[in-house]
């Protein structure tokens, strides 16, 4: 799968009441939650951002509430992808759980706003189109590969529950 | 080699010999827990997906603590999906206004973890059990609803680190102080997807009170659990909590949860904390950490204390002590929130609630409301709040540009007569 979208670029240690307030999580709505995506950082970011759009940040993304509301109004303002020097820990999971692609870079200082980037989720390879240079990133380990092939935890423990024999 | 006990109360819940940091297990949970935020999320995704049956209508908390009583329409309906969910389902744990406290204060007065248990949430804060020697690890919602199909949750079994706290500490200096100052020294992320195994003569001595304050904020570090082996104090306290019958079964098992002597650690921290002085906070990282004293010229508008960090007993106790015939300043608004509803009884029966109400505060019922910028407390445009709470993010308490100072209830008591912030003396 291919990701084609302009980078959002964000610093370190965006947590996740920056990428939705907890005022907003009276909704479970992704559309409804994404309206209100990173307000109180770049107040204009949901203005700005399209959909196929990608996030690129620095160390320890997502740190600390566990709302998964938070990837939700990740995706639910249109963002594709999350590219970050290191996520944090619950919001990894949840980031998986739901099916929010995302891949850790160390080179993210490289990448500047507005870069037109290009990412093939199969291989972990991202281009740069606009500074003409490619990353390879890390895959995802084989237990989580599975998880995100079947479209999210839930229905991994679905398709678990209902085919116990052949797994 | 040995194993943490953090390695051993994963292990002792998966289906496998051995485990090693970085492995993928499924492990069997022994309680989860979802609020009124995360809980509907969970509910939406068991449904959605056409579960009909949780597994174990006994393992399941529901604690719809952070926007009740409910602060608008939408959050009552929030409520009420966790409301008919338990009544649908027959859930034992959910506990309705009345009987309601702030989660993580909560499932631990009602003897709900005990050590050796594994237990998620979906709340980063989970980690606060830890201090009862659990595994407790905060997760999201489809997790929680995950757990509600099989009882089970994936974990990568994190490594962990040692932090030993050595000396004596000086009057006043508590639980929240020796969490802020290891935030200060590690950072924000100095735990990420680690386990902090807090030991050493210091942590000993320490109050089952201040032991939850400590886990409660190693999420602040990123860690995935923080966790204290259970030792004496433990004990006295669960048998406090649940009677002497229902210990046994923990005393037989009691070095199980200790740590091996050949564990191994990714990292050792040793600090004396003899000198170590009231610790606040700055925003808007719970790790911009200064002593107390060298930040007397800041201005608050608001002090809460309160919340999962620091609503216990003991905190209104020392809150109560350092404001017991004084006036707070003019103009400043002081809350006190009481975690649970039996705390809220206890400070009543003390008379700790007159020495609130005297000074010139308000005391509430249980809620997270304010820490999160839910209500009962949410801060105007330039406003300044010194919180007992346990996150200063950008407009974590209401406006973007709002500011937060973290403390313990000793220095907010403090500050809360001078209307600066002021170490107590």
């Amino acid at each position: 799968m291919l990701i084609k979208g302009r980078v959002h670029k964000f610093a370190d240690n965006i947590n996740t009441d920056d990428i939705i307030p907890a005022r907003y999580l009276v909704s479970t709505d992704p559309v409804e939650l994404g309206r209100h995506c990173m307000e109180n950082i770049r107040a204009d970011f949901v203005k700005k951002v399209k959909p196929g759009d990608i996030i690129v940040a620095g160390k320890n993304f997502g740190c600390g509430s566990s709302r998964e509301h938070a990837p939700l109004a990740i995706k639910g303002c249109g963002v594709a992808a999350v590219i970050a020097k290191s996520f944090a820990a619950i919001f990894f999971r949840n980031a998986i759980n739901i099916g929010l692609p995302f891949l850790e870079l160390e080179e993210i200082d490289e990448i500047e706003e507005g870069d037109f980037l290009e990412i093939d989720l199969a291989s972990g390879i991202i281009k740069n189109l606009t500074q003409n240079q490619t990353y390879k990133t890390e895959a995802f380990p084989e237990f989580l590969q599975e998880i995100v092939k079947k479209g999210g935890l839930i229905n991994y423990i679905k398709y678990k529950v209902t085919r116990p024999d052949k797994d | 080699m040995g194993y943490t006990i953090a390695q051993k109360i994963l292990l002792a819940h998966a289906d496998k010999k051995d485990i090693k940091p970085g492995d993928f297990i499924e492990a069997k949970i022994d309680l989860c827990l979802g609020n009124d935020i995360t809980a509907p999320l969970a509910i939406e995704e068991f449904k959605k997906s056409g579960f009909k049956k949780v597994f174990d209508r006994n393992k399941i908390a529901l604690v719809p603590d952070h926007f009740l009583p409910a602060k608008d329409l939408k959050s009552a309906n929030q409520y009420k999906v966790l409301a008919d969910f338990a009544s649908e389902q027959g859930i034992r744990h959910f506990f309705a206004l009345g009987n309601m406290g702030i989660e993580h204060v909560l499932l631990p007065q009602m003897g709900l973890v005990g050590p050796g248990d594994l237990v998620i949430g979906a709340d980063s804060h989970t980690c606060t059990y830890g201090a009862l020697g659990a595994y407790a690890t905060g997760v999201g919602s489809t997790d929680l609803a995950r757990a509600f199909v099989d009882g089970k949750c994936w974990f990568k079994v994190p490594p962990s680190i040692k932090l030993i706290y050595q000396g004596r500490l000086k009057k006043w200096v508590l639980g929240k102080d020796l969490i802020l100052f290891t935030l200060g020294k590690i950072g924000v992320d100095g735990a990420s997807y680690k386990v902090m195994e807090f030991s050493g003569p210091v942590i000993t001595r320490l109050s089952m009170d201040d032991r939850f304050t400590m886990a409660n904020m190693a999420i602040e570090a990123g860690a995935r659990a923080g966790i204290i082996e259970p030792d004496e104090i433990t004990f006295n306290y669960l048998k406090f909590i649940r009677g002497k019958k229902k210990l046994t079964q923990y005393a037989i098992h009691n070095t199980q949860y200790k740590s091996d002597k050949d564990a191994v650690y990714e990292k050792i921290y040793t600090w004396d904390v003899s000198e170590l002085e009231p610790q606040v906070a700055c925003p808007h990282l719970p790790s911009k950490v200064r002593p107390a004293g060298e930040l007397q010229d800041i201005k608050i508008d608001q002090v809460v204390i309160g919340s999962c960090t620091n609503g216990r007993l003991s905190d209104l106790r020392i809150a109560a002590q350092i404001l017991k015939g004084k006036k707070i300043k003019p103009g400043l608004r002081l809350i006190v929130i009481p975690a649970t509803q039996r705390i809220y009884q206890e400070a009543v029966k003390e008379g700790l609630v007159e020495i609130f109400l005297k000074a010139g505060g308000v005391f509430s019922t249980p809620t997270c409301g304010p820490c999160l910028g839910g209500h009962m407390g949410v801060l105007a445009e330039g406003e300044v709040c010194l919180a007992t709470t346990n996150r200063n993010f950008v407009g974590r308490m209401g406006s973007p540009k709002s500011f937060v100072y973290l403390s313990g209830p000793a220095v907010a008591a403090a500050s809360a007569i001078t209307g600066k912030i002021t170490p107590p003396n």
